[in-house]
């Protein structure tokens, strides 16, 4: 009866849903935006055609067969068991087939192992749970994780992922690279293995803690583009998107100056207001803590401690700033965060009600002290 | 001590015919029949566990969002559905029927190894509990996918020393099964019983044999290499230790890879040996049969990296392997034109064991065409980790073996209990089963294509759809299993009621020496060798 009633809700929230901004769904491979991943495609649908013209030849000759030869119509059984010359056809034709497969294949392989004479260089790191982002030519550096409307849907009990767009297909700070330049890709990992697919760009490649491997692509059309890790990599796998956004040079140019000068900017120490800390806090608490911590700050016992009521969390404010910056050997050091950034999200996790925290207090920039200097 | 053993006279064998009474009987058993009726039931009893675990995986995804489960739940389910189903179902089913059959279908009185026989199923049952508890021990069920990938693994909590020394104990298991198997068939033909003219399906229980011996090890080394990163600071697969955890990938898939053909080759020899019975003509080229199963063994060896495609191999690497892995299709497709050209003019009737073969043959086909596309390495960096990856692999798993298994059940059952089944009910499971594994698993390959990876408890909406559809099926088909125990209750009990012949299926004891022997089969069968042997099967 749930079921049903489970069933009908998705399919009206299905059919209400098709105006929302989510990719159609398909039945095939997608074709894909570069050279590669249409070799790919065709690649694909060659194999895909031989195997279904066997499929048609060997399922036709059996189903005529089972439909023919069946005792109930009388037909006495032939007791022949073996036909040299048939079996070495059979052998020979998959061969043939097979070797004839395997040239363009070739070909495709070679295609994408050639990451030489690439024009730029972008580093990308797979952390439990989001991407971490460097362009090694101009020094920007970003990480880019799930965005808050996706993140609050799937973690609240009266989330609605009909209502998101591109749910769990979008991020915060997308991956942004000129069209027509030939990009070559580092991938590594901090912690466990990641793996790094946008199905457009033809390819996915593993990013392995304390490795680098290669990639390379060329987009020759602007636009977005989205993927996700696919090697399971813990708690929040199905949370690590991927968005690639193509621009035309001027446009990637003026994007490049603007995220470096944002990037070079001194951190604003100046006071903010209470509304400000909790809203910015909240913010931080959604990207980085969220995943541990839960989105009622109640952890997950025997794995991640609860903030609530925690007297690390809800005592002196010294040793906090200390602590998270820190880390231990459970959870990471977030060092990472700025000043201001650290303020409001101590002040968050200190007060905010869904959290189930009221300390009434709260902590502005300039107040804290940094227990490391980078 | 050597002195104890020298001591240790033993000249007590009792000469009683009949098993032991009560519980006793089955807990000290060393009766290949009793022991085989273990594995099965046991088997049986895993298959609606891992069921359940996959049950709850399709309820998660019947539609967008986080419904029922957290998501490192999730991935505890995965893994444990994997590890469940594999080393908990499908493999000591087939080592029951091996248990139960090979005996028989070579004239043997009993295993070569009887009371290591039974050591080997107690030891899978200590294995598989002691696996199941790690579902409720701190930090969760392992959840790190049943590959068992480092550095992920490592982060599992309380479970994780415990699923290494299950590993450890189901490969003891399945070491001394195969050992067992291989004792009996080397050593216990019956004179006539030349190794040419052994049915199929004991040959391809003697391949696997093989196959078990070489790959547990492996992979025991491999859980033991985690196992002292994780306690005892080596850094086999810790790069900061100068370790590799790719090394790991390739150590888990040369076990990997054969491993699966463990459950693939045995299902080879059952199909094999119904689709002549109810064609009623002899296997079409009994000999290529028997080559093609040695060449998969031996390719299945030589081909493990196909998995790690996207890893980062070398140029070389990502070649050899793509072509090696091509090759498999070939003494595959012998195969299924093998069975083809034996229904090909016979006399076919379509009871349940023959309905399931042919649904095997078809949709095993199936799954083999998707194996041979992703077998081509540039398109397999799109099918990677992606649910046309699931699909691929379920349909080899689940109308395959599983199938076949059943095949089986209803193939042997009469001759087991010497009742028959209720055809009506197993016709109706039969087709229960075909259409929704069909709605189960057929979507998941567009799925895949579109975009959706494995291993993930929640997607994008575009996925909706089928992911829906995917569940429905799933739902059905584990709902229609229940048929199967159904009927494995009622044949037990008396069945239809009606007696069954010694050949049971017509003209069955031309194909099969079990054939031979009386229904339900006595306690005790060829304690002296047959004289002659049926030769249609070759």
């Amino acid at each position: 009866m749930k079921k049903t009633k489970q069933l009908f809700a998705g399919l009206t929230l299905l059919a209400s849903s098709q105006q929302g901004a989510q990719a159609d769904y398909t039945l095939n491979l997608m074709e894909g935006i570069t050279k590669v991943s249409n070799h790919i495609y065709d690649l694909h649908m060659l194999i895909l055609w031989i195997c279904v013209f066997i499929g048609i030849a060997v399922f036709g000759t059996m189903f005529y067969s089972i439909f023919h030869h069946r005792k109930s119509k009388g037909h006495k059984a032939a007791q022949f068991h073996e036909n040299t010359t048939v079996e070495i056809i059979w052998t020979i034709i998959p061969t043939l087939i097979l070797v004839a497969m395997a040239i363009p294949a070739t070909k495709a392989v070679i295609e994408l192992d050639d990451v030489q004479d690439s024009e730029m260089s972008i580093k990308v790191t797979g952390k439990q749970w989001y991407w971490d982002y460097q362009y090694l030519d101009n020094g920007i550096k970003f990480e880019s994780h799930l965005d808050e409307a996706s993140e609050k849907a799937h973690r609240l009990a009266n989330g609605n992922p009909h209502s998101v767009p591109h749910y769990l297909l979008n991020v915060d700070k997308p991956l942004v690279v000129p069209v027509n330049k030939k990009i070559r890709f580092v991938f590594t990992a901090a912690d466990v293995i990641h793996s790094w697919w946008v199905p457009e760009l033809g390819w996915k490649k593993d990013a392995n803690p304390g490795f680098i491997n290669e990639a390379w692509t060329y987009v020759p059309k602007a636009g977005t583009y989205r993927g996700q890790c696919t090697e399971l990599c813990g708690r929040d796998h199905g949370f690590m998107p991927i968005v690639v956004i193509a621009m035309e040079q001027p446009d990637y140019d003026a994007w490049v100056k603007k995220t470096l000068a944002k990037q070079q900017e001194a951190v604003d120490l100046s006071d903010l207001s209470r509304e400000d800390l909790m809203s910015k806090g909240a913010s931080m608490y959604l990207k980085n803590c969220v995943a541990c911590h839960q989105i009622n700050g109640s952890g997950i016992t025997g794995t991640y401690p609860a903030l609530t009521a925690s007297l690390r969390v809800t005592g002196p404010i010294d040793p906090l700033i200390g602590f998270i910056q820190a880390g231990t050997s459970r959870m990471p050091a977030f060092s990472k965060l700025k000043d201001d950034e650290l303020a409001a999200l101590i002040t968050y996790i200190r007060n905010a009600p869904e959290l189930g925290n009221s300390v009434g207090d709260e902590i502005q920039p300039k107040a804290i002290t940094p227990v490391y200097d980078d | 001590m050597s002195a104890v053993v020298a001591e240790h006279d033993d000249h007590h064998d009792d000469h009683d015919h009949g098993p032991a009474k009560g519980i006793l009987r089955w807990i000290i058993t060393t009766n290949h029949k009793d022991i085989g009726t273990l594995y099965l039931l046991f088997a049986l009893a895993m298959f609606f566990v891992g069921g359940s675990m996959a049950m709850i995986i399709r309820a998660e995804l019947f539609e967008p969002g986080m419904q029922f489960v957290d998501p490192q739940f999730f991935n505890s389910m995965t893994t444990m559905h994997a590890l469940v189903m594999v080393f908990g179902a499908v493999m000591p089913a087939f080592v029951g029927l091996a248990n139960w059959m090979i005996p028989m279908m070579i004239g043997a009185p009993d295993m070569a190894l009887p009371r290591m026989n039974n050591m080997s199923f107690w030891l899978l049952v200590a294995g598989v509990l002691m696996l199941a508890s790690t579902l409720f021990m701190e930090g969760g069920a392992p959840a790190g996918g049943w590959t068992l990938y480092p550095p992920l693994v490592l982060q599992t909590g309380k479970a994780f020393p415990f699923a290494v020394f299950s590993v450890h104990l189901l490969g003891i298991s399945s070491i001394m099964g195969a050992i067992n198997i291989i004792a009996t068939i080397l050593n216990m033909r019956a004179p006539a019983m030349t190794l040419m003219k052994m049915p199929l399906f004991v040959w391809t229980w003697l391949i696997t044999g093989f196959l078990l011996i070489a790959i547990m090890p492996v992979f025991a080394g491999a859980v033991t290499m985690l196992l002292t990163d994780k306690f005892f600071h080596t850094s086999f697969f810790d790069a900061a230790g100068g370790g590799d955890p790719v090394l790991y990938q390739h150590i888990f898939w040369f076990f990997g890879h054969p491993e699966v053909y463990v459950m693939i080759l045995p299902t080879f020899g059952v199909a094999s040996t119904i689709i002549p019975v109810f064609a009623r003509k002899p296997l079409f080229g009994y000999s290529s049969m028997v080559y093609a199963t040695a060449s998969i063994a031996f390719l299945s060896f030589i081909v493990w990296a196909h998995h790690m495609f996207t890893v980062g191999m070398p140029l070389a690497g990502e070649l050899y392997f793509m072509y090696a892995t091509m090759l498999i299709a070939i003494p595959t497709g012998v195969k299924v034109f093998n069975w083809t050209a034996t229904m090909w003019k016979g006399s076919m009737t379509f009871e349940t064991p023959m309905l399931f073969s042919i649904a095997f043959v078809v949709l095993f086909t199936l799954g083999g065409f998707t194996g041979l596309m992703m077998s081509i390495a540039p398109v397999d960096f799109q099918y990677h980790d992606t649910y046309f990856i699931v699909a691929h692999f379920h349909y080899t798993l689940v109308p395959a073996s599983v199938f076949i298994l059943m095949a089986a059940g209803y193939y042997w059952l009469p001759k087991w209990t010497g009742h028959m089944y209720n055809e009506k009910i197993g016709q109706l499971h039969f087709w229960l089963s075909t259409v929704s594994v069909n709605i189960l698993f057929f979507p998941q390959h567009f799925l895949g294509l579109a975009g959706m990876p494995r291993r993930i408890p929640d997607y994008a909406i575009q996925f909706a759809d089928w992911n829906m559809i995917s569940s429905i099926g799933g739902f059905i088909f584990g709902a229609s299993q229940l048929l199967f125990l159904y009927i494995v209750i009622d044949t037990i009990r008396g069945g239809t009621g009606e007696k069954v012949t010694d050949e049971v299926w017509e003209d069955a004891h031309k194909h099969g020496l079990e054939w031979t022997l009386p229904s339900p089969v006595p306690y005790h069968t060829f304690t002296t060798p047959p004289a002659v042997i049926p030769t249609e099967h070759i």
